[in-house]
């Protein structure tokens, strides 16, 4: 098949953070990690358990914004604060509104924590999750506002603040990937800093450096994210996501 | 001998409710919350409460209406709409203080104050800025393990709660029929007073005839007082009695960018009392359907 999507490229980069998971439960927060996550439950990791968003364990992955699915399991709030993060097994991939050169994220406020410019969410918990579970991040455009230095407010911990917190804090401290619109990182730079893992066809290291707000580390040649395997692209297409919402959160090039 | 029944009128509840006190509010977000007490607290004259909220356009409202000097959260938001604007423009120009924790962390503060201890330990919060932007925060060390050093989450202490169900019986009885408790059972332990508003109130036997007996979130040594508020959990969501008023939450959200809108949306649906309010929404809504 041809004429893979800048979003298709996404979606895979974002299964394929999940593929290794075994019998966890996927919290992927936002459209393209749900659409990755459905993705990789209908390929590499069959055993991940995924949820409605709300309190309903699916036994099957819903196309795109629906959420009608054979039920399997209850997870409301408070089994998911209580048991499933602090039990570990959990991977969440969640927004940044900033990411930074440590793996540290930002969804609390912008600006000063006592007069922010902007606030946005709060923490949430992105505390805790970052101590206890797996955790990826998904920024659907890659900027140098996004992708910083140095984050306004340590929502999510990332790995010198996890060991400088202390072996409770580092223990179960695991960042594991940050996808974005131009390409795929992870946190094994020098000092657990942002390194290239790939980037997306169409992109280049060149463009990623010029819409990052801090250095990215490169072990040599960057390779190119992956193609969709022809039963990926079926899935996405007919099956997860025939409306292509997907092209509304990263538009084609 | 029959228990008696703890059924208030909302003027009652909130008469009950003073100044400066803490106050827990149930539901998570735009869903569940008491609308119809929060409203109550806006004809008021309440102030300076400290608001304890999974928050939503409960703490959007109090903050909007200057009835809360101090907020405790995890985050706010209308679910649907990403951002609470109320809340938002409160942190933005500092006009209440704030303390905002992870979600887990408030969790284990609810819990540690139904359990009537000081603290809870956990790993949450640990790296995080949480523990340098409250500063009242503090870590305690494992006697077990010198190496395991965890936040001390301390107990929210609750004056009073508010919560909605989707129904009751007149003793406190509460049942929510919907696919979650949020937290509400923790709120109403985590409290000196609570007080449930529901969307009906009925007969102890009939809460059991058609809903599973874990549907009894809340049992009466939980529960201070009882109040019948069709409709009051709006604009949130009470599934399956009715899903969220996303069209009045559209309304509520677009008003609150200037004075001169929320001014007209005040003084249309918050001016009278919760008879007014809904005769309003029910002419709103007749209005958006043609």
């Amino acid at each position: 098949m041809t004429d893979v999507t800048r979003a298709e490229y996404c979606a895979v980069a974002i299964a394929d953070c999940f593929a290794d998971d075994g019998e966890i439960m996927g919290s992927p927060m936002g459209l393209l990690p749900t659409l990755g996550a459905r993705l990789a439950k209908n390929t590499t990791n069959p055993l991940l358990m995924l949820t409605d968003g709300e309190a309903r364990i699916l036994r099957g992955t819903p196309p795109l914004g629906q959420t009608a699915d054979v039920t399997e399991g209850w997870m409301p709030f408070r089994l998911v604060l209580e048991s499933v993060v602090s039990f570990g097994k959990r991977h969440v991939m969640m927004g940044a509104t900033q990411v930074d050169r440590h793996g540290n994220q930002n969804i609390s406020a912008i600006g000063s924590w006592d007069k922010p410019t902007r606030q946005l969410l709060g923490v949430r918990g992105a505390p805790g999750n970052t101590v206890n579970n797996k955790t990826s991040y998904w920024v659907p455009k890659h900027s140098t506002r996004v992708v910083v230095e140095q984050v306004d407010i340590v929502s999510g911990v990332g790995r010198a603040r996890a060991e400088a917190a202390g072996p409770a804090a580092a223990k179960f401290h695991d960042v594991h990937r940050l996808v974005t619109d131009l390409g795929v990182f992870d946190f094994g730079g020098p000092g657990h800093t942002l390194r290239f893992v790939s980037v997306h066809p169409g992109s280049s290291v060149e463009e990623v450096r010029a819409a990052s707000g801090c250095e990215i580390h490169t072990d040599g040649d960057v390779p190119a994210t992956r193609e969709p395997t022809s039963e990926e692209l079926v899935l996405m297409r007919e099956l997860l996501d025939p409306r292509s919402l997907r092209d509304r959160e990263v538009a084609p090039r | 001998m029959k228990a008696p029944s703890k059924e208030l009128t909302i003027d009652q509840i909130i008469g009950r409710i003073n100044s400066g006190m803490t106050v827990g509010i149930g539901g998570w977000g735009s869903r569940r919350k008491p609308m119809a007490l929060v409203r109550a607290i806006l004809r008021s004259d309440l102030t300076d409460l400290h608001i304890v909220s999974y928050a939503g356009p409960d703490v959007g409202l109090l903050l909007a209406a200057g009835k809360a000097s101090k907020v405790t959260y995890a985050f706010a938001t209308l679910d649907s709409i990403p951002l609470e604007p109320w809340f938002g423009r409160a942190r933005q120009e500092g006009t209440a203080q704030f303390r905002e924790w992870d979600e887990g962390m408030f969790q284990n503060g609810l819990r540690a104050a139904a359990q009537r201890v000081s603290f809870l330990p956990m790993r949450a919060g640990l790296g995080s800025a949480v523990l340098e932007n409250d500063t009242d925060l503090r870590t305690v060390v494992s006697p077990y393990d010198q190496d395991e050093e965890l936040v001390a989450v301390p107990a929210l202490n609750l004056d009073v709660a508010l919560v909605h169900m989707n129904r009751a019986d007149a003793m406190g009885n509460g049942q929510y029929l919907g696919p979650d408790p949020y937290f509400d059972d923790l709120f109403c332990m985590a409290a000196r007073e609570a007080y449930v508003s529901t969307e009906q109130i009925i007969d102890t036997a009939g809460l059991t005839v058609d809903a599973p007996l874990q549907s009894l979130l809340l049992n009466r040594t939980m529960v201070t007082g009882v109040v019948e508020t069709p409709n009051g959990a709006h604009f949130t969501d009470c599934t399956p009695t009715y899903g969220r008023d996303e069209k009045f939450q559209k309304a509520y959200a677009t008003a609150a960018k200037t004075p001169e809108d929320w001014a007209v949306f005040n003084q249309r649906f918050l001016s009278g009392d919760e008879a007014a309010y809904q005769a309003a929404v029910t002419a709103f809504t007749e209005e958006a359907t043609p």
